[in-house]
């Protein structure tokens, strides 16, 4: 197979992967390094990465971080499972899509206007992308392949994401389930050790009293704020 | 009364392939400004906002008239282009299925907002029924102003009769809702040669439309504050003068020539793709899009009468622009006569762009301010082509 998509750093001004050729696969079908191979190729790759790379992580998204479709309850669930099965994973959410200013907390998050800074500074060498939005998805996964060596996985509830070395579509929790037994199986030929363990609490960001909050609170981004339902905001400048 | 109260048609809804392939048509003779029109009626469109100004087209009159007739939840009038299509993407962001038109100036005075639809993932569709914007003022027909349209990232077609009105309307619903594509689709076709002329439409019974639009299978949240994860800022604002900011930017913009290409896989399934070829193997073929198209057509079926070889090429997509699939076309061309309707020769110079040898591309006729395009003027271009007299009489 010749690898068209591959782990970075792709450079400054890197080609899009659809500038390269790469089409999205037909369903039924993932896409690994840009090629159209089986789902089960590619979650084998994608597991064998998470397996034997540094600081493995899972970025899950808004579509599984908020129980908000009767399918996400189960996809988040797998993903916990997912997780616990692969040794020292990480679980690092993209829970929104603003850039984060003056700084964001890497340890916390990862954001699609600076996703590589998540990347470089855990030194993740392989990662999952889950529930993120398509567009953002892109955005980020061709920033990772800009400016770092991190392997990239998507799974992906639509079309997947060329830009991924591994890319799955049409995602269901059970699709999820599959990818889990996959990496049991390959750690197992790997002769990794491993019991099941839920990856560490996240570092979390530090607590608001929203009880007290203004949108002064906020600064220049306060005008970015939506208020809540039934909730008159009168504190304005 | 709100849109959700306002009575609306019963209507069985269903597949776009199976409206534009399978559902049964019945031919009418119509304008294609009621063609267009008539394929909003079938597209299930909840909102559509426009400032329809006189002259431009009577497409969104009509739509007017199919909103009161309860084809269409919301409709209304803005002040003016600019904040129609502002309000086309504000509305986008609630997650509907929006449709609106304009022409000529009107679009250039939109195109501000219009050109950031792509980079803020608007699935609408946009109709320009083109007219002159150059000065001195004049609402003549000449589709100059599709030069302008080419390059803010969305998907265009361009219709070259009353029928192609109709179904490329309704395909561009589909291509523009698709997950992976989900940047605006801009149907242009020539004002008054075909939005004020009649020809005959095969069209699907009006009872029959496109499924609901779904704002949950889009590539960003839908701006729903009621439910999450949608609750959140949709667009980040990147306007920081650092390196990352740039870097998100530019990778944006490759995101929306990305969604472009991915059109054309579309545009194949629901127009059978991007180009209509006849006589592939002339020496002598005659290109063009919209009206020229049908233009081109008479003078390839004059030349087929008179027993010389050339070809026909019918550029549906001016966006994704068909490299290839012309490149392939031309490779064993001799020469290839553009004709257009305006001044600078948009077609022509991407036509030249898209093939080794340039050389062989023949620039024009061309007509504009209104003017017809005479097949004859064509015709003298393909004789002089096969190196053979034509006796040019207008």
């Amino acid at each position: 197979m010749t690898k068209i998509v591959t782990e970075g750093p792709a450079g400054y001004m890197p080609q899009s992967a659809p500038a390269m050729g790469v089409e999205l696969a037909p369903e039924g079908s993932a896409l690994l390094y840009g090629n159209v191979v089986t789902p089960e190729e590619a979650m084998r790759d994608a597991a064998r990465a998470l397996l034997t790379r540094d600081n493995p992580t899972i970025f899950p998204g808004p579509q599984v971080l908020w129980d908000w479709k009767d399918d996400v309850a189960e996809k988040a669930a797998a993903i916990l499972d997912l997780a616990s099965e692969i040794p020292n994973c990480k679980i690092i959410p993209m829970p929104d899509y603003r850039p984060k200013y003056p700084k964001i907390d890497v340890k916390a998050e990862i954001n699609p206007n600076h996703p590589n800074l998540t990347i470089l500074d855990n030194r993740i060498k392989a990662c999952v992308f889950v529930g993120v939005h398509c567009h953002y998805a892109n955005l980020s996964l061709r920033m990772i392949r800009a400016g770092t060596d991190c392997y990239t996985t998507a799974l992906c509830a639509y079309m997947g994401h060329e830009e991924a070395m591994a890319s799955i579509r049409d995602l269901h929790a059970s699709d999820i389930q599959k990818f889990k037994e996959i990496v049991i199986e390959e750690r197992n030929k790997l002769g990794i050790e491993w019991e099941t363990t839920l990856p560490p609490e996240n570092p979390s960001l530090e607590k608001e009293d929203y009880s007290t909050l203004s949108p002064a609170d906020y600064g220049e981004y306060r005008s970015l704020i939506m208020t809540k339902k039934g909730e008159h905001v009168t504190e304005v400048e | 009364m709100d849109a959700s109260q306002r009575p609306q048609l019963e209507k069985k809804k269903a597949d776009i392939n199976y409206i534009l392939k399978e559902a049964p048509r019945e031919q009418h003779f119509i304008t294609g400004a009621q063609a267009m029109a008539e394929a909003v009626k079938r597209a299930n469109v909840d909102m559509a906002i426009a400032y329809p100004i006189t002259p431009q087209s009577e497409v969104m009159h009509l739509v007017g008239d199919i909103y009161a007739q309860g084809h269409i939840k919301e409709y209304y009038r803005a002040e003016e282009e600019l904040g129609t299509m502002s309000a086309i993407a504000g509305a986008a962001r609630a997650g509907v299925r929006l449709f609106t038109a304009t022409s000529g100036p009107g679009l250039l005075r939109g195109l501000e907002a219009i050109v950031s639809w792509s980079g803020h993932r608007v699935p609408a569709v946009l109709g320009i029924l083109t007219r002159v914007v150059n000065a001195p003022l004049s609402i003549q027909p000449d589709n100059i102003e599709m030069a302008y349209m080419m390059h803010c990232g969305a998907v265009m077609l361009h219709a070259e009769n009353q029928q192609d009105t109709f179904d490329y309307t309704l395909a561009a619903f589909a291509i523009t809702e698709k997950v992976d594509v989900y940047i605006p689709v801009a149907v242009a076709t020539e004002g008054f040669f075909v939005t004020h002329a009649k020809g005959y439409v095969d069209m699907t019974a009006d009872d029959i439309c496109l499924n609901d639009f779904d704002p949950v299978a889009a590539p960003v949240p839908a701006m729903d504050n009621e439910t999450p994860p949608a609750r959140i800022q949709r667009d980040a604002p990147v306007q920081k003068s650092n390196f990352m900011s740039y870097l998100i930017h530019s990778v944006w913009q490759q995101e929306i020539w990305d969604s472009n290409q991915r059109a054309m896989k579309y545009i194949y399934e629901y127009l059978g793709g991007p180009i209509e070829v006849q006589n592939p193997e002339a020496d002598v073929f005659v290109l063009g899009s919209g009206c020229a198209a049908a233009q081109c057509r008479e003078a390839h079926r004059y030349a087929q009468e008179d027993g010389l070889s050339v070809g026909f090429i019918k550029v549906k997509a001016i966006r994704p622009f068909p490299t290839e699939e012309i490149r392939d076309a031309l490779k064993n061309a001799k020469s290839v006569i553009v004709p257009e309707h305006n001044i600078i020769g948009w077609l022509c110079k991407e036509v030249k762009a898209a093939i080794p040898n340039g050389g062989i591309v023949v620039e024009g006729p061309r007509v504009y301010g209104g003017m017809t395009l005479p097949v004859e003027l064509i015709m003298k271009e393909i004789h002089t082509a096969l190196g053979l007299e034509y006796d040019l009489k207008l």
